[in-house]
């Protein structure tokens, strides 16, 4: 278990300047949903896009995070 | 390459469509699953699956083999097109429609 704070956390102290929303799904802190708005992402495919968070997240995907919903944008997709 | 990783490479190849997921697609043991099972339904495409919670080996193996921790991933002739999320977004635009005829595979 861990929780959406910390993920939150994680995700920003990796992807700085990006906006982060953490939702726990269930209510038992493993399921998880990310709104994440990251300059980063720009010229990235989704694919290394969602690699860029599980490389965040590599501790925690490997127990305390069961499932993890990704929606990644730049801030220009995000707005538009 | 260990035992797994062989395997793995040999049916990503060999395979046009092929869906690494938990359970089968009659019983699908977890949600994002059932939801990649659909989708490959709903397009009309002829799929393979590989049961993981069926083999120790594959399960960790797979996350390997595409840098990516997490179950269902989806292969198209070869090529790694994401989990869940990735390949219920590329339905909804299209995308994977374009993907499976640029293939051949519609």
């Amino acid at each position: 278990m861990i929780a959406a704070d910390k993920v939150r956390t994680l995700l920003q102290d990796a992807l700085p300047g990006a906006r982060v929303e953490v939702e726990d799904l269930t209510g038992t802190s493993d399921h998880f949903k990310a709104l994440i708005v990251a300059p980063q992402f720009a010229g990235k495919s989704r694919i290394e896009r969602h690699q860029l968070v599980y490389a965040a997240l590599h501790e925690e995907m490997k127990g305390p995070i069961h499932a993890l919903s990704l929606v990644t944008k730049t801030p220009e997709e995000h707005t538009a | 390459m260990s035992d797994a990783t062989t395997r793995i490479k040999d049916l990503v190849e060999q395979t046009p469509v092929l869906l690494f997921m938990k359970g089968t697609r009659s019983f699908p043991q977890c949600g994002f699953s059932a939801k990649v099972v659909d989708v490959l339904k709903r397009e009309g495409v002829t799929f393979e699956t590989v049961n993981v919670l069926a083999d120790p080996a594959v399960r960790d193996g797979i996350k390997a083999f595409s840098n990516w921790p997490t179950i269902p991933q989806l292969y198209i002739k070869g090529k790694f097109i994401g989990g869940c999320d990735i390949v219920s977004e590329m339905a909804a635009t299209g995308e994977l429609d374009k993907e499976l005829l640029a293939a051949g595979l519609k």
